[in-house]
This record gives structure tokens, sequence and C-alpha cells, in this order.
């Protein structure tokens, strides 16, 4: 029986199953809420029309890495002796599958709150987009992080045969894919929030964009974390000794990093929308604002860092 | 694979297995909820930005009591590394 070739099936439907989501459910808030905008201000149906296309071209990126990642994985050569092996091929599904989701979520809530703000005030409409676009980017990073990792495990090489290090491989795609689900979305809500903060105070556009920005840096942590974490297990030498418990240390490590970057992702992104939202409220007033959300984000982040140095202990238990 | 496998190792094994899981999932509430605490704290500065202190106050102390259970999941899943 071909395991390998097996193995890459399963990750290719994985992949472009999970990727499927994010997208599929950001796309849809995009289109509902142009819908909402065009109700109440038909006279600019077509630039919402055309704002709601671009918001949903980028909440998509994410889930065309999982269309290539799919890709790659069914047309591989199999049959070559430097083929990677099964654990790293499921890896590489997970890590990307797992990371559009939270990109093409956030991607997609972003550009929701956007076409409310160019329903809202259709002159702010450049400045609108153009926030939208910025956030958004960001948002993406940690799809880029996940496509980055998928592209090293399928082709880092051949298979080896110790147990130990295939689990690595395995468990740094779940690190990296779990890792950038929170900063995905997190950062995409921050940037709708500040979209819908341009709309509605189209002068503090710049100070808009600059808490966002310091927002969405903080939000982005625990996958830069997971991404730290997901390298150094790629990168476990192949000479490590097979033991249960490294087996363990390596599922524990790579689930502690990853799970837990979910939640302070999210919170972080919360802080840096309800920061955007107040200095549209009262641009003056900018640096108490940010202050203010970046020590509420400093606390939030506090349970990432337990975990990525609950991941690095386990990770020297090896 | 794993042909002598001692009750201790087993257990060993399982300890920091539980660590990771331990970790990783205590680590989700906390994240959230300290965000949305420093998100409610930012929307009441904006309202009245003289009460600034008090509520920064109020948001360390809601947040520290957030923060109690990433606490608990930090020292179960360190006594679960080197204790047991």
């Amino acid at each position: 029986m071909d395991t390998v070739a097996l193995s890459a099936y399963l990750g290719a439907g994985l992949c472009m199953g999970l990727g499927a989501i994010g997208a599929g459910i950001g796309e849809g808030l995009t289109g509902g809420d142009a819908a909402r905008s065009m109700d109440r201000q038909p006279a600019v149906s077509s630039r919402l029309m055309r704002n709601m296309l671009i918001g949903q071209a980028v909440a998509e990126s994410a889930s065309i890495f999982a269309l290539v990642v799919s890709m790659l994985l069914i047309f591989g050569d199999y049959s070559s002796p430097t083929s990677p092996g099964p654990a790293a091929l499921i890896g590489a599904g997970l890590c990307m599958g797992l990371g559009a989701l939270g990109s093409g979520l956030g991607g997609g809530m972003a550009a929701a709150e956007a076409m409310m703000g160019v329903g809202r005030n259709p002159g702010a409409e450049r400045r609108v987009t153009s926030v939208m676009l910025i956030g958004q980017a960001v948002a993406q990073t940690p799809s880029i992080f996940s496509f980055v990792v998928s592209l090293l495990l399928i082709f880092g090489g051949a298979e080896t045969a110790n147990p130990i290090k295939e689990s690595a491989l395995l468990m740094s795609g779940v690190a990296m894919g779990f890792g950038a689900i929170g900063s995905g979305a997190g950062s995409g809500i921050s940037a709708g929030r500040a979209s819908d903060g341009t709309s509605k105070r189209p002068a503090a556009y710049s100070k808009l964009i600059s808490t966002m920005l310091v927002g969405q840096a903080v939000a982005q942590t625990p996958a830069v974390f997971a991404l730290m974490v997901s390298l150094l297990l790629i990168f476990v030498p192949d000479t490590v000794s097979v033991t249960l418990s490294s087996l363990a240390a390596v599922i524990g490590c790579g689930i502690s990093v990853g799970v837990g970057g979910i939640g302070p992702g999210i919170g972080a992104g919360f802080a840096a929308a309800e920061a955007a939202s107040a200095v549209a409220k009262n641009p003056l007033k900018e640096t108490l604002f940010v202050r203010t959300m970046l020590t509420g984000q400093a606390v939030a982040q506090s349970t990432a860092i337990y975990a990525l140095v609950i991941a690095l202990v386990l990770l020297r238990l090896i | 694979m794993f042909d002598q496998i001692t009750g201790s190792e087993l257990i060993r094994a399982f300890a920091l297995l539980g660590a990771g899981l331990c970790m990783g999932f205590g680590a989700i509430g906390p994240g959230i909820g300290e965000g949305f605490a420093a998100g409610k704290a930012c929307e009441g500065i904006s309202r009245s930005p003289e009460h600034a202190n008090l509520l920064t106050r109020t948001m360390l102390v809601g947040q520290a009591v957030s923060e109690s259970t990433g606490i608990y999941s930090l020292v179960v899943a360190l006594l679960l590394i080197f204790v047991v």
C-alpha cells in the first residue's frame, strides 16, 4: 500500500476543506453587509459592488494558498526516494488548512465593516478602502506564514526512519496552523473597526491607520511564536532518541503553542478594534487610547507567552 | 518502535502530553477575555477620558482575575512537566 500518496491525498482534502471555511464565512459577511448598505444607499450601489469585490478578493487569498497546497499535494511525485513521508504531507495540509481559517474570516470581517462604512459616508470611500486594504494585508500575514511552513514540509526532503522526527514534522504543521487562527481573525476585527471609524471621521484617517497597525502588530505575536516553534520542530535532528516521552513532548509542544495562540490573538484584536473606534470618536486623545490598548493587550498576550514557554520547555525534553 | 515501554515511561509521556494540552487550551479563554476587557476600557475612556486612571485600574483588576485561569494552566503544566 502506498501510504505516502494516501497521506498526501488526505492532507490535500483536509487542506482545502478547512481552508475554505474562513474565507467562505468572511466573504459571505462582506456580501451581506454590501447588500444592507445598498438597501440604505441605492445611489452608490456600483461603488459598493466594486469595493465588495476588492475586499473579497483579498479575503480569498488565504483560501487560494490552501488550493495551491492541495494541488501540490495531489500532483506531487511520491515514487522518488527524496519524497517526504506521510507525516510531513498531512502536516502540510493541516498547516495551510487551519492557517487559512483566521485570515479568511478576518479579511472578510474587515471588508464587511468597510461596506457599511462606504454606505454611511460615500464621500470617504477612498480612505475607507485604503484602511480596509492595509488592515486586510496585515490580517493575511498568518496565512502567509502557514503557506511557507507548508512548502517547507512538502519540499523539505526525504522521509527519515526516525518516528520522533516524523511526528515533529506533523506537529510543526499543526502548531503553525492553529497558531495562525487567532492572529488572522484578531487583525481582521481591528481592521474592520478602523474602516468603520474612518467612515465616521475621515479626517482622523492617518491616526486610525497608526492605531490599527500598532494594535495589529501585537495581535500578530501568537502567529510569530507559532512560526518560531514550528521551525524549531522542522529542524529537530534525525538522531533524536526514540522514546514515548519524546513523542508526547513533540505533540504537547505543537498543541501548546498552536492552540494557546488562538485566544490572545483574538483578544488583542478586540482591544485594537475598540481603540480604533475610540480614536475615531476623539482623535485628540489618541495617545491615551493607544496606551490603554497596549496595556490591555500586554496582559492578554501573557497567556500566549506561557504557552510559548511550555512549548519550549517540552521541546528541550525531546 | 517503542519496544520496552515501562509503566513509569508511560506515565511520563502522558504527563508531557497533558502539559501541552493543558497550556494550549487553557490559554484560549483568558486571551479572548482579557482582550474584551481591554477593548471595553478603551471604549469607556473614549466616553469619559477624565476617568482614564479609574478605568485602567478596573481593567487591570478584571484582567488579573481573568488571567488566573491562564496561570492555573501554567502551574498545572509545569507540575506535569517537572513534578509528576
